[in-house]
């Protein structure tokens, strides 16, 4: 499934994913942070991969196989990789907090597994996120 | 995402439904601005209705906490926080950050 990658669209992509997982048999709660890491994983997208580019897509597909949830997001934007991404300090006090790298370490912890692959000659970058489940 | 405030004596109550994600977030982070430009730092936020919130969401809720209790004026505290919400802040490390009552008449009460 193809959408824009805006903001606005988060709403549609969490419930698609919802859906295959739903159909899939996942629990209430798996499906919740199956749709929390999807939509995790596509505003990083948003963000930063088409940082100041307006008109770009992503492409989601899911299936869940023997109970194994697989989603790949493409993006054709700017390569980010999120495991070069440091892990924030969740022991910080409040004013020490950081908030960047929160999307992507809930992303890991929701998940099972998480795999990027960037071909700047093909202009593509993919996402795949694994779960099993439960 | 629809937010409403109510003023109390000692504190205001902010009502959160729906949904927060990278798209409405900046509208949670304004509606917590504005209650800081109002002079109120004293703030409950009730998420009996809230269905969801991402990343983008505990970002608003951090800064309006490091606002609130600067010169130990005041603080964010949290009212009703739904199983999900609640696991998802647990994971992010955010629920040493923010007091949580099960009702919101508790946490008026706390002020």
């Amino acid at each position: 499934m193809r959408f824009a990658a805006k903001f606005e669209f988060l709403d549609e992509i969490r419930e698609f994913v919802g859906e295959v997982a739903r159909a899939g048999g996942f629990s209430e709660r798996e499906i919740y942070n199956i749709q929390l890491a999807s939509d995790e994983a596509a505003s990083n997208i948003i963000e930063h991969a088409y940082a100041g580019i307006s008109n770009g897509t992503l492409e989601v597909s899911c299936e869940v196989k023997n109970g194994v949830m697989t989603i790949i997001l493409v993006d054709h934007g700017a390569p980010f990789d999120p495991s070069e991404i440091p892990t924030p300090d969740l022991t910080a006090d409040l004013s020490e907090r950081k908030i960047g790298g929160l999307g992507i370490y809930l992303m890991r912890k929701l998940m099972d597994e998480v795999h990027y692959k960037a071909e700047p000659e093909k202009n593509r970058n993919t996402l795949t996120m694994i779960k099993r489940k439960g | 995402m629809e937010i409403t405030v109510q003023e109390f004596k000692h504190c205001d109550l902010i009502t959160i439904k729906g949904r927060v994600d990278s798209a409405t977030a900046p509208q949670l982070a304004q509606a917590l601005e504005a209650a800081n430009e109002g002079g109120k730092y004293k703030l409950v936020i009730d998420m009996k209705d809230l269905e969801y919130m991402s990343s983008a969401g505990f970002r608003a809720l951090l800064a309006a906490q490091r606002n609130c209790k600067k010169y130990n004026r005041g603080e964010v505290v949290l009212a009703n926080v739904p199983e999900r919400i609640r696991e998802a802040l647990e994971l992010a490390g955010f629920t040493e950050l923010f007091k949580t009552f099960d009702d919101t008449l508790t946490a008026v009460g706390h002020f």
